[in-house]
């Protein structure tokens, strides 16, 4: 079964990349073929081609100007219940033979894994939706390097204590793959990738503070204008000067929307394939209880056309569909590739690669809640603008993580705040959701300033 | 300038020729594609027709394994190769980067179309083309074999059996055991507009545990991990014994562990490992690309004291077999002992050639890339506090109230303003002079330069780590060794949950 995808999208690709869809299905289904006959039970090849164009601007003359292609082979074979994987760069029939030379010799010698294995010919999609992944329309080196010095212009001239840029940069990435599995798929599709980005420095007697915005979209056009994203960076250098430390007292939070998010990854990963079978998470066994408060819902969008994180299958070849992961406080649904699934006994979700556009609704939000209205909510305590440090203990949802932003009190912002740790667990903070925001901050997981109870701020 | 003692147990030094790693990657990279120098001389000579001021060509192979064993049975492993070429012409500050994964005479002709003419091409002079190659040759630092003929594949497997018993049968409130094996071989060959040809062959192997101990409904997880640039002999039952223990260890104590207190108390860093610290807070702010903007919080501090009396810190690429060493760096300039603070007065910045053209200093060999198809930049290599004159024990007997870190996951830093986060997952607190109990999820908070001033007392057992650190910046991540004595910082912000 060849999954065609002959739409417009897919013909204006054709004329981009160096290789044609038809070759690149040839040699995934080929891989397969030659895996099969040298005797293993199952093979899974994925071949990809991409490109990229970066420039990078600094005091308005181009730094960097990068033009790059490349290819990669990726292989899997299995030995009834052993496996083996390679990979390579070289896809000369030499190199493809070699690489599965490798992957063969593997699977002599790892361990037997009965929840292995290929995704199962119903779960997989056979007429995968085109979703514009792919947008032909690209800047030349020129036109980005001329994007790049508008938006760097724009921070530079944004204040006068603006003191120093690190540039801003433009990429352009384009790409196509095709997977083939012994299962019966072959099917691949083409996406593109435009972003802008800008970072300044801001600088006073007491130090020198840095601000960064950027933004990424399947479509260079959907980009907001260079000098927006230009002066944002600078409205953060700016808004950062005299930072200062807090005395620990337990708070209020209001995480700014584009961390948020940041927040809704960590609850996705808990809920996520490995950390479920492993037992290795603080949401194990969750299913069906309540997870965040009964105004919260948690959706997934697999399919919105040029999302940041649509697809039409999973890495698998499993065929996606958008779900209500959170209703109403509570949990639907885990993300789970075909290994897990089996591992846990229950209905592959289609997740292997991860979780698709996600967006945190909450049904108490009001159109006017922007950030200032949350900022009034949230009345004393601390806004949080950035995250430093990783600090997350996935098995037991203890959080501890060093941050930034603002303090607020009387409603309003009073002065900026840095060098001061956020602490809690996450079970408990997913529950002591007060508010979600109507400033939703578009990037793959989408939600708004949320709101949290009380978390432990440790400083000085 | 006070010694340092490595982390893993002693290793004879490598006794592969010279000459061998121009030779071989000669023949890897070159002679196999039918390349020759002759061709690269013209391939340089095509990128800098527009009076640029430096151009390379990186060429690279490079073949990775992972092993991964989970829940008793090595479940997965994988073998990667990835080979290619980066050209690199550089007019003033600005750089045009190309590469190639073919390694072609056609490839290399698109590169020169690609990389030459730059924006302010003409503007200067340019480097002279060379006529002919000089090859260089350096004393190795660590042998020329792959890891990956080191052992049969058997082997591999029975090695992480061995780990793995030894780790779940420890205790009986160890549910499980994951670990890792992972080995990489890159033979590189950098050939310059200066006439400089230099290669080398690089192997790297890790071993990674990780172990997860459950006791009255809690669980918590411990971590090992030893490396470097050996090959599979380099794990032999007794370094494969102490990592069982040491992440048996601190599952267990983790298990008994109470949250971190939350506040502003001093902190005592154990040797070796808790080099993060120093890595995040002070390491990338050193960084020449950086200071060479101004955009770190250690611009134009050179001659300054910046630190603490006492506080020397070195960055050094040329240490035999350490994960964070090379013997060339990867502009083909020869790794080195970098002096970067003496008794707290900041000496000089890591440099790479750019940078250090731009601050009329000299190169330093601490020029990185990620692979042929990432731009170098100044990356650190081993990076460390050199040891002072005290006692580790008087150190901590010092403290009336503050928190022993021997164990540091890892942090972040902000090089503008200075600020630094690293997360301790584990730690214990000192109690009048004393470590008595453990404590979790403590996230140590900063201002690199003020901590740094802040270092009161360094202990005299300065060691570097035992070789599984990873460095991130700008997406690409180099392998690197971190290290320093048990040192005391006054008055540290610790986020703890309590």
């Amino acid at each position: 079964m060849t999954v065609d995808s002959t739409s417009a999208a897919s013909r204006s690709a054709a004329g981009h990349f160096l290789l044609s869809k038809a070759t690149l299905d040839a040699m995934a289904s080929g891989l397969v073929k030659q895996a099969l006959g040298r005797g293993a039970s199952d093979a899974v090849a994925r071949v990809s081609e991409s490109d990229q164009l970066l420039v990078q601007v600094r005091d308005f003359r181009p730094e960097t100007l990068e033009k790059s292609q490349r290819q990669v082979v990726s292989l899997t074979v299995y030995n009834g219940s052993r496996s083996g994987s390679a990979r390579t760069s070289d896809l000369s029939p030499k190199a493809l033979s070699s690489t599965l030379d490798a992957a063969w010799h593997i699977a002599k010698y790892t361990g037997s894994d009965s929840w292995s294995g290929p995704a199962e010919a119903d779960l997989l999609e056979t007429s995968p939706l085109d979703l514009e992944l792919y947008q032909a329309r690209s800047p030349e080196a020129e036109e980005a390097i001329e994007a790049a010095r508008r938006a760097e212009r724009a921070a530079m001239t944004a204040g006068a204590a603006i003191a120093n840029s690190n540039g801003a940069r433009v990429s352009v990435q384009h790409g196509q793959f095709s997977l083939a599995t012994s299962r019966g798929f072959v099917g691949g599709y083409a996406h593109s990738s435009h972003a802008l980005a800008c970072s300044v420095i801001a600088a006073n007697a007491a130090g020198m503070q840095d601000g960064e915005w950027g933004m990424a979209r399947r479509r260079y056009a959907d980009l907001d204008a260079p000098e927006t994203i230009g002066r944002t960076a600078a409205r953060r250098a700016l808004d950062k000067l005299d930072a200062r430390p807090l005395k620990t007292e337990r708070m209020p939070v209001l995480f700014e929307a584009s961390v948020a998010a940041s927040l809704v990854g960590s609850l996705v990963a808990a809920i996520s394939g490995q950390a479920l079978y492993l037992g290795r998470s603080f949401l194990t066994g969750s299913l069906g209880q309540l997870l965040l408060p009964e105004h919260v819902d948690l959706h997934e969008t697999p399919h919105e056309r040029r999302g940041l994180a649509s697809a039409p299958f999973d890495d698998e070849g499993v065929r996606t569909r958008a779900r209500e992961v959170i209703k109403e406080g509570v949990l639907q649904g885990y993300f789970l590739s075909t290994y897990a699934a089996r591992r846990l006994a229950m209905p592959c979700t289609g997740h292997a690669g991860g979780p698709y556009n996600l967006s945190l609704f909450s049904s108490r939000t009001a159109a006017n809640d922007g950030l200032d209205a949350m900022v009034r909510r949230l009345h004393r305590g601390l806004l949080v603008t950035e995250f430093m440090g990783h600090g997350v203990n996935p098995v037991t949802g203890d959080y501890s993580r060093g941050v930034s932003g603002f303090w607020v009190e009387g409603g309003e912002i009073q002065h900026p705040v840095h060098e001061v740790t956020v602490s809690g667990n996450l079970k408990r903070m997913f529950l002591d959701i007060a508010a979600i925001g109507a400033d939703v901050h578009m990037a793959p997981t989408r939600t708004g300033s949320i709101l949290v109870d009380s978390l432990l701020v440790a400083g000085r | 300038m006070k010694g340092i003692t490595w982390g893993g147990p002693a290793v004879a030094a490598p006794t592969t020729s010279a000459k061998h790693a121009l030779e071989t990657a000669s023949a890897y990279l070159l002679h196999r594609h039918d390349l020759d120098e002759a061709i690269l001389l013209k391939t340089l000579s095509a990128m800098s027709t527009s009076g640029s001021d430096y151009a390379d060509l990186y060429f690279q192979s490079s073949h990775g394994e992972v092993w991964e064993l989970r829940e008793g049975i090595v479940r997965s492993a994988t073998s990667s190769i990835d080979q290619g070429v980066g050209a690199r012409t550089i007019y003033g500050d600005e750089t045009r980067f190309a590469y190639s994964q073919a390694l072609s005479v056609a490839a290399l002709e698109q590169l020169a179309a690609a990389t030459r003419g730059g924006m302010t091409a003409g503007r200067s002079p340019g480097a002279a083309k060379p006529s002919r190659f000089q090859g260089r040759h350096f004393p190795p630092i660590y042998a020329a074999g792959d890891p990956h003929h080191s052992a049969e594949a058997s082997t591999k497997v029975a090695l992480l059996e061995r780990l793995e018993r030894m780790a779940r049968l420890a205790d009986p409130r160890i549910t499980q055991v994951t670990a890792r094996l992972s080995g990489g071989y890159d033979i590189v060959l950098v050939a310059r507009c200066d006439g400089c040809l230099a290669a080398d062959i690089r192997p790297l192997v890790r071993l990674a545990l990780e172990v997860t101990a459950e006791f009255g409904g809690a669980k918590e997880i411990g971590t090992s991990g030893a490396g470097g640039r050996f090959d599979y002999a380099y794990f032999t039952g007794e370094l494969l014994a102490s990592l069982a223990a040491r992440a048996v260890d601190m599952a267990l104590a983790s298990l008994e562990a109470r949250p971190a207190p939350a506040g502003t108390m001093d902190v005592v860093l154990g040797p070796g490992v808790p080099g993060v610290l120093l890595h995040e807070a002070v390491g990338h702010g050193l960084e020449g690309d950086f200071n060479r903007k101004g955009s770190s919080a250690f611009s134009g501090c050179v001659g300054q004291q910046v630190a603490a009396r006492g506080v020397t810190v070195v960055d050094d690429g040329s240490m035999p077999h350490r994960r964070g060493s090379l013997r060339i760096d990867d502009e083909g300039n020869e790794t080195r002992s970098t002096v970067l603070i003496e008794d707290g007065v900041l000496k000089g910045y890591m440099q790479d050639t750019l940078n250090a053209r731009l601050m009329g200093v000299p190169v330093t060999g601490n020029a990185r890339r990620a692979s042929y198809a990432a731009l170098p930049m100044p990356r650190m290599t081993n990076t460390y506090m050199a040891s002072g004159s005290l006692d580790p024990r008087e150190v901590i007997a010092s403290v009336k109230k503050g928190l022993y870190v021997t164990d540091l996951n890892g942090g972040q830093v902000d090089i503008t303003s200075g600020q630094f986060s690293m997360e301790a997952s584990l730690a214990f607190l000192i109690e009048d002079g004393r470590i008595t109990a453990p404590v979790k999820g403590a996230t140590l908070i900063g201002n690199g330069p003020e901590v740094l001033r802040r270092i009161s007392m360094i202990g005299n057992d300065a060691q570097i780590d035992a070789g599984i650190g990873v460095c991130g910046k700008a997406g690409q991540s180099v392998p690197v060794g971190l290290g320093q004595p048990t040192l005391k910082i006054d008055g540290m912000t610790v986020g703890g949950a309590s």
